[in-house]
């Protein structure tokens, strides 16, 4: 039964491919739809039935790929990341039917989006190598295509869609290499036999495997400084398309990491450990530093993504230096805090972007300092938002709150060790967490309060209309699943816990208790998301009743609705006099001035008549991403150097091609022989 | 003593010992200036004639203007409830986290900063990005003060943290704890908005980080708004007090016991709270830009104090 | 000069009955005060003797504050409107609107001669007129500039103190 299931979502999906592609315009997305749904649906009930029992889904053909078949294996670590692709998925293509008609209804889209919905879906069931690289590369360019939708009006896309391609490839060279000098070790190309083989390679071999999986891995799932695609491709992606990146592909380079480091290899020394707790501390500082200083909204969320991200592999990082160090039971907790806090953000980031896609199609701008006012006008998007926006802040009474709140004791209870590198890790990385916190609170008032709050500051936003209703379907329904997660986290935990157990080699007793409250297993810590959040609605009730029985006097003053904002008696009060996003973020960019450096451009023009005398100033600011400014670029410019200084060797003249050709073969003849 | 009253005491408690305090700062720097001053039950009297006054709304507002004041009392209400303040055992006291009571409260923050953006004036921007720069900057600082002062105590549980500061009085002179309080103190400064980082009482507007952000409200707004932000100060040098000077602090059920324990919170906090206002009369607001500098001092206090903490195991 | 009599003669009861004649169930309503007085000061053109005066009036020795006063920044956390001098023509508007961003039940005092009936102002070309030309004053302080201790005075029977 299990097989069916799986043979359906390939089968589920290349049909909603085919038909995407085919049918006319009126019908092509609704089949899509309809048919990635049936997809979803078999993928989640493949996982549950992972979870729930203890044995594993398998299955292995050698039809679909010549020369070494595909085999497909589901174990519960698997299963976890595929129900959470599930859940997005099912939000996404919702949205999407209401999306659809701003430009993503051609048939390349709509064979696109069911394309990159199940091969997602399928990289958690890969069990060989083959199988995983072609699943992996028919994600990416199912991405691509997604990210190319409006490359015919903007030099944006296709900039963005070039940095995406590029570096895809170069992160997918890595995994290949990595993945082959594994299999060839091994002899075969299983996963199976990889596994049962992989004691026996030489520790240089693992560690080079490891650090080129680390490094094709973290680049896909947004580790500084393999980042600098993610901003400029979830950015430019249409918005349900944004939310499937952010919220599903980047977990697949998590569990790329976790598939090789943990799986695969079955563990290592600590300077691995150590090198992806290091990944994730820069990651996340740089990440919450870039949301808190950018003013496009999608940019914003998109660099919050790769802040999130650090969290996670600081998280990874610390369970597998407490493995290593001997202390199952917090090397237990910072694998589940991991697991927890990936999902968290695929909930929450899914919602976010959904909401900021509606945004964008509502008012044409992604530009926070042109936004303004939108509760009023997008009811639902603006509550939508400002849970997203609460949930990662990690704010009780939402989900972000509780993964954090584990991964914090999962350090401190981790932190009285002898071992002086676990020391220093896990004091950086509760330092970096505080800090990441901080300016991901900072990031995201600006974006709820600038975006949606005040008054519009262009016309578009005074304009603005709630989007259709299928987007606020699936936005709502994912913001509601944060509202839940939080208040109920034991819903998923026992999931992680078993995804956890099965990734991280550890047995751990469980953290839940009954409904009610998380009890660290072995350790003094417990937390009652929902007696918490109970309390708090108890405290608003109480307080709401306070103040409206102060106006039940017999002399009381009636409130005024509507009143005219106070602006120190001045007679103009427009809607640009309200802070923007870039003087909100003002104070701490000044703070972080040498971290950013941006780019500072003032330009002064006099009257021809008398140089005494200005024409015009033009300021030019901007945040560009530091690393691609100083080491991307650069690079870039050297190979086109190389590139240009080489063209002497293409002069056109065949005879010369033809003894290139002739001198090759010479020299292959001689190596072999 | 039922779970239940225990917690309306301590929310009545901090609820009325607020405005309480903040008049008795204000009479310690008036009697400083050489001036009588304002009795010290005055902001008492000032909350009871706001909440009868008219409420007033921005014309563009949304619900989130009047979400703020409401929900920046309902969290302080509800950690108070629930954090050992009079008592080693407050209702809820196993689930009561130092890390779940600091979300909790700047879940606060971030609503009244929203609500501030909601107003749609330059002040409340202006209030809410200062107020939220120095919260991002604050946070570091706090939360590896909590982690110094866990580590020590094996668990980051409030109520666990006083009680092993009454058992073994040793831990309190540890250098881990002074150092994480320190760091403590410096960003209750911070957050509660007192000088050097920030004049309560100041008329310019440019000066203004907290006060920015509560120009617009009015009536039983900023009636919640003074209550809030006073219990909240009141609340967090509880908790100062209770982890520096625990004795005194009711270790044993019973009423009696309970009465001296918030005997002794109103005591402690009074001292705490005159030996802030008279090092606030003799200081200068700090330049806005120099704040970064104060609050990463703090930071190294906290750090230093998690690294002695580990050491010292 | 009994401070008494000039309590007596120059400021208005305490109890001040204000009629909301324009909505349309008029109400009485006592302005209950309540011992809390919050002042939102306004200089609408004056010399600044007044201000000058305020300020000892807030000061060590007179100290207005042990009676519940206080200055406050926003018209919106004050109940009482200050204001001094003749009111100026580029200050009409302002002045209106600081008293309309005022939540009732608020008062209008008005300070100085020149608050009154423009004072040695009156007749200059940048003067509107005076403060009740403008705005409708409940509370008027006479003096060129008045004393601290009438200003204390006046204060005082506001709060009830």
């Amino acid at each position: 039964m299990n097989e069916v299931y799986v043979v359906t979502i390939g089968m589920a999906g290349l049909l909603a491919a085919i038909l995407g592609g085919a049918l006319p315009a009126s019908s092509r997305v609704v089949a899509a739809v309809a048919l990635t749904w049936v997809s979803c649906g078999a993928a989640m009930a493949a996982a549950v039935s992972v979870l729930s029992s203890d044995h594993v889904i398998s299955l292995s053909t050698t039809a679909i790929l010549p020369l070494t078949g595909v085999t497909l294996v589901l174990n519960q670590l698997g299963a976890l990341f595929v129900i959470t692709i599930s859940v997005v998925a099912l939000a996404s293509t919702l949205y999407w039917l209401g999306y659809a008609s701003h430009g993503l209804a051609t048939r390349s889209a709509s064979s696109a989006m069911p394309l990159f919905v199940t091969s997602m879906l399928l990289v958690p069931f890969a069990a060989s190598v083959a199988t995983f690289l072609v699943l992996w590369e028919m994600m990416a360019l199912a991405s691509l295509v997604l990210v190319l939708t409006d490359q015919s009006r903007r030099e944006a896309a296709r900039s963005a869609a070039q940095w995406y391609a590029v570096m895809t490839h170069a992160g997918a060279a890595a995994i290949l290499l990595a993945l082959v000098l594994l299999s060839a070790h091994a002899g075969g190309q299983t996963f199976a036999d990889i596994e049962t083989h992989a004691r026996h390679l030489s520790g240089a071999v693992r560690g080079t495997v490891f650090v080129l999986a680390l490094l094709g891995f973290g680049s896909k799932a947004g580790a500084v400084p393999l980042h600098v695609w993610l901003p400029k491709a979830h950015a430019e992606a249409p918005g349900p398309a944004s939310a499937l990146m952010s919220g599903a592909m980047v977990n697949l380079g998590i569990y790329g990491i976790i598939l090789v480091g943990n799986e695969l290899l079955g563990g290592g020394p600590v300077w691995w450990w150590i090198l992806i707790s290091l990944f994730g501390v820069v990651s996340a500082i740089y990440g919450a530093l870039y949301a808190a200083t950018s003013s496009d909204l999608k940019r914003l969320l998109a660099y919050s993504t790769t802040d999130n991200m650090g969290l996670v592999l600081i998280a990874l990082g610390a369970s597998g230096l407490f493995a290593a160090v001997g202390r199952p039971t917090t090397a237990a907790i910072a694998m589940v805090a991991a697991l927890l806090l990936l999902v968290n953000h695929s909930v929450f980031k899914g919602a976010l972007f959904l909401a900021a896609g509606a945004v964008q199609v509502a008012t044409g701008t992604r530009d926070l300092d042109r936004l303004g006012g939108l509760m009023r006008r997008m009811p639902v998007t603006g509550v939508v938002f400002f849970i997203g926006a609460l949930s990662v802040a990690a704010l009780p009474p939402f989900n972000g709150f509780v993964g954090e709140w584990l991964l914090f004791q999962g350090l401190l209870h981790g932190l009285p060790t002898t071992n002086t590198s676990v020391v220093i890790s896990v004091a950086v990385a509760v330092a970096a967490l505080a800090l990441t916190g901080g300016l991901t609170v900072a990031a995201f008032v600006k974006a709820t309060g600038i975006g949606f709050l005040g008054r519009g500051r262009s016309v578009e936003a005074t304009e603005a209309h709630e989007a259709a209703i299928t987007m606020r379907l699936g936005a709502a329904a994912l913001a509601a699943l944060c509202v839940v997660l939080g208040l109920i986290p034991m819903l998923v935990l026992p999931a992680i816990e078993r995804a956890a157990a099965s990734a991280g080699r550890v047995n751990a007793t469980s953290a839940t208790r009954g409904w009610i409250s998380l009890h660290l297993p072995g350790l003094r810590g417990v937390l009652a998301p929902s007696l918490l959040a109970g309390g708090l609605a108890i405290a608003v009730l109480v307080v709401i009743v306070l103040r409206r029985s102060t106006h039940r006097r017999r002399h009381a003053w009636p409130a005024i609705n509507s009143v005219e904002p106070w602006g120190s008696g001045r007679k103009l009060q427009t809607a640009r006099m309200q802070y923007t996003a870039t003087s909100f973020a003002e104070p701490l960019q000044r703070v972080f001035d040498d971290v950013i450096r941006p780019s500072r451009d003032l330009d002064v023009s006099h009257l021809v008549e008398s140089r005494y005398y200005i024409e015009r100033i033009a300021y030019h600011t901007s945040n560009d991403d530091v690393i691609e400014r100083q080491f991307y670029r650069p690079f870039i410019a050297g190979v086109r150097w190389w590139g240009e200084r080489a063209r002497w060797l293409q002069n056109g003249s065949v005879h010369r091609y033809l003894a290139y050709g002739f001198v090759a073969l010479v020299i292959v003849l001689v190596v072999v022989a | 003593m039922s779970q239940v009253l225990v917690a309306i005491s301590q929310v009545a408690a901090v609820c009325v010992g607020g405005p309480l305090l903040l008049g008795l700062m204000r009479k310690v720097r008036s009697r400083l200036e050489g001036r009588v001053g304002a009795p010290i039950y005055q902001p008492l009297l000032d909350l009871r004639k706001l909440f009868a006054k008219q409420r007033m709304r921005p014309r563009d507002s949304s619900w989130v203007f009047g979400a703020g004041p409401v929900v920046l009392v309902a969290t302080v209400v509800a950690v108070t409830a629930v954090s050992p303040l009079a008592t080693t055992n407050p209702p809820l006291g196993q689930s009561s986290d130092f890390f779940a009571v600091v979300f909790v409260l700047l879940l606060g923050s971030v609503l009244l900063a929203l609500s501030a953006l909601d107003t749609g004036t330059a002040f409340g921007g202006m209030g809410s990005s200062r107020s939220m720069t120095i919260g991002a900057l604050c946070e570091p600082a706090l939360l590896v003060a909590i982690l110094a002062m866990a580590i020590a105590a094996r668990t980051s549980n409030l109520p666990a943290l006083v009680r092993v500061g009454l058992n073994h009085p040793t831990v309190i002179a540890s250098p881990a704890r002074i150092l994480a309080l320190a760091s403590f103190l410096v960003v209750i400064l911070a957050e509660s908005g007192r000088l050097p980082i920030d004049n309560p009482s100041t008329h310019l507007e440019l000066t203004m980080i907290h006060e920015a952000m509560v120009l617009e409200y009015a009536g039983a707004d900023l009636g919640l708004i003074i209550l809030g932000e006073s219990m909240r100060l009141v609340f967090l040098l509880g908790l100062f007090v209770n982890l520096l000077v625990p004795w005194g602090v009711a270790d044993r059920p019973g009423a009696l016991y309970f009465a001296v324990g918030l005997l002794a919170l109103v005591a402690k906090v009074a001292v705490v709270g005159v030996t802030i206002a008279v090092f606030e009369v003799f200081t200068a607001k700090m330049r806005l830009f120099r704040l970064p500098e104060l609050l990463a001092g703090g930071f190294v206090l906290a750090l230093l104090g998690a690294v002695t903490a580990v050491v010292a195991r | 000069m009994s401070f008494r009599f000039l309590f007596q003669t120059l400021v208005h009861p305490r109890n001040v009955v204000k009629d909301l004649g324009d909505a349309p169930t008029p109400q009485h309503t006592t302005v209950a005060l309540h011992g809390s007085l919050q002042i939102r000061h306004v200089d609408a053109g004056s010399c600044n003797g007044c201000e000058l005066e305020v300020t000892s009036a807030f000061a060590p020795v007179y100290d207005a504050e042990r009676f519940g006063v206080r200055l406050v920044a926003s018209p919106r956390h004050a109940d009482a409107l200050l204001v001094t001098g003749p009111v100026t023509k580029n200050m009409a508007e302002p002045l209106r609107k600081t008293l309309e961003a005022m939540p009732e039940p608020r008062l209008v005092i008005s300070l100085g001669d020149c608050a009154h009936d423009c004072g040695i102002f009156n007749g200059a070309y940048g003067v509107e007129g005076s403060v009740s030309d403008v705005v409708k004053v409940d509370v008027h302080i006479a003096g060129c500039p008045p004393r601290p201790e009438v200003i204390v005075e006046a204060l005082r029977g506001l709060t009830g103190r």
